[in-house]
């Protein structure tokens, strides 16, 4: 199985703090990885790095073999293999679901309109939201602009999907309508990398949980290793403190 | 809403008794409102009516048949003030919007221009208008440049414009960079260029946001054109100015401003009305 995406001793630090502390990390294809840790561990960080929004102080990072870090790259050239949902869903609010959608199709990868908007229904189709083509994202329920939002990051047929808290901003009602996106997502053979708070989602989907503790992975393994019986004593804090929070 | 809950819905004789208070009360504020204005107003016109030179007053800024004699001149110069503020208008917008894109620009590039902006800005935005309508008007024919038409009206709007660019390049950049940097983190990820993202996704919320403050700016245009009356051109001004100075009556003034009016006032009720609209608007957007 070839690795779609291969982090090797990633560092990066805001000013003086240190967010990434020689991270590695490896994707293979139609594989899910799913970051877990408290707020501030260096999970949203590390996502945004994958994506080059962020640029990282050391290290490589590979996607399919060609290394991103490199600053001669062409930045806009490798996102469009790369698919990013955000925690604040960050949909155009001037632009239709349709519009929002398709933008990049068109714009960024050449489709004409028609075969654009064609593939645009097929998705909000299979996402239980063509009635919502023409409306304009204010209108949408959270959960649904959410959804819409991974469409849009479908729509580019992305080689890996980035999914950082995409249901943190949710109430817990709407959190399982995109769960159950992420999850057909999975079945799909989509290679993805999640950061999320959802203990029970991240057994469903992740074939390796990373546990991110102050920049760095300090246990990795099957959901069923990490989540059930961790060994690690931080991992194990960890998530004595979301049991009694109620998450698990 | 719908209309089936309507027709099987009447108040209930507790509503129906808050709405007789409710009536009540308005009615006792349009009282108190009605009064008010009436004791102001009244007091204001015996002060002005009762004032020692108010007839000599009248005669000097209120002459009815005067001011419909001097009327047409005052129309036509007017007009002159109208088709500077539309013509200067499209030239500021495209000036500004270009001024703006070279302020915000990160382009290495594009570096000259973003300090030659920065300057053009503070020079025009920090100088008074009349000043640099003075130095175009009065500057340039005296350089002699051939192909520059010595046209005073052309130098005045030129002036303007140069003026307006700055102010107006400022409010468009502001709402640039009002746009939230997540847009801008989400457009880039889905492999827009930044000139794309620019252009699609920043630019159109951006343009969106600051139209009550341009229509503001418009207003503004529209009273400052007639600063172009220093240069000798007739326009509504310059044609009053004429006319009261030929008889020491100053009538044709009023007329001048109760015209500028006619235009202003529903021009700032629209633009109060676009700008609440605008909040609402905001307010309801949500999560973004």
């Amino acid at each position: 199985m070839s690795n779609v995406l291969e982090l090797v001793n990633v560092r990066k630090s805001f000013d003086t703090e240190l967010v990434l502390n020689n991270l590695s990390l490896s994707v293979p294809e139609h594989t899910a990885t799913v970051l877990i840790g408290a707020s501030g561990s260096g999970k949203s960080t590390l996502l945004r790095c994958i994506n080059l929004l962020e640029t990282i102080d050391d290290g490589q990072i590979f996607l399919d073999g060609q290394e991103i870090s490199d600053p001669l790259i062409n930045v806009d050239e490798i996102r469009r293999n790369l698919g990013m949902v955000f925690q604040s869903f960050n949909l155009f609010p001037h632009k239709t679901v349709l519009e929002n959608i398709t933008l990049s199709p068109i714009k960024v990868h050449g489709k004409s309109k028609d075969e654009a908007n064609t593939q645009a229904i097929a998705l909000l189709k299979r996402f239980d939201l063509s009635d919502k083509a023409d409306q304009y994202p204010d209108r949408l329920s959270g959960g649904q602009q959410q959804r819409v939002a991974i469409i849009r990051s479908l729509a580019v047929n992305p080689r890996l999907l980035l999914l950082d808290e995409v249901t943190s901003a949710l109430d817990p009602v709407l959190v399982n309508e995109v769960l159950s996106s992420v999850r057909d997502l999975k079945l799909d053979g989509m290679t993805m990398v999640l950061a999320t708070h959802e203990m029970g989602f991240a057994t469903q989907v992740a074939d390796e949980v990373c546990f991110l503790e102050s920049g760095s992975i300090v246990e990795r393994g099957t959901p069923e290793q990490v989540l059930k019986n961790p060994v690690n004593p931080k991992t194990q804090e960890f998530l004595k403190r979301v049991h009694q929070a109620g998450r698990l | 809403m719908s209309e089936k809950q309507s027709s099987a819905w009447s108040p209930s004789p507790r509503e129906l008794e808050r709405r007789r208070s409710r009536r009540a009360i308005s009615r006792k504020q349009a009282i108190i409102a009605a009064a008010s204005s009436v004791f102001v107003l009244g007091t204001l016109s015996i002060i002005l009516v009762t004032s020692p030179g108010w007839e000599i007053f009248k005669e000097t800024f209120f002459d009815l048949g005067y001011g419909v004699e001097i009327f047409p001149t005052v129309i036509k110069g007017l007009w002159i003030n109208l088709q500077l503020t539309f013509i200067g208008g499209a030239a500021i917008g495209v000036i500004a919007l270009g001024l703006a894109l070279m302020r915000t620009t990160k382009s290495p590039a594009l570096t000259p221009f973003r300090f030659l902006a920065t300057a053009y800005v503070d020079i025009f935005r920090g100088a008074p208008l009349i000043l640099i309508i003075l130095l175009v008007g009065f500057g340039v024919p005296a350089l002699g440049l051939s192909g520059i038409p010595s046209n005073v009206i052309f130098l005045g709007t030129v002036a303007v414009v140069l003026t307006y660019s700055a102010y107006v390049a400022e409010v468009i950049r502001s709402g640039i960079l009002s746009i939230h940097p997540s847009q801008r983190a989400a457009a880039r990820s889905l492999g827009l260029t930044s000139g794309q993202t620019m252009r699609f996704v920043v630019l159109p919320q951006a343009i969106r946001r600051v139209v009550p403050p341009l229509l503001n700016d418009f207003v503004s245009l529209l009273k400052d054109t007639g600063l172009v009356s220093i240069l000798g051109v007739t326009d509504a001004v310059r044609a009053a100015q004429i006319n009261a100075s030929r008889t020491f009556n100053y009538t044709p003034y009023v007329v001048a401003a109760i015209l500028f009016l006619l235009i202003t006032i529903p021009m700032t009720r629209y633009t109060d009305r676009a700008i609440r609209q605008r909040t609402n608007a905001q307010n309801s957007e949500g999560a973004i």
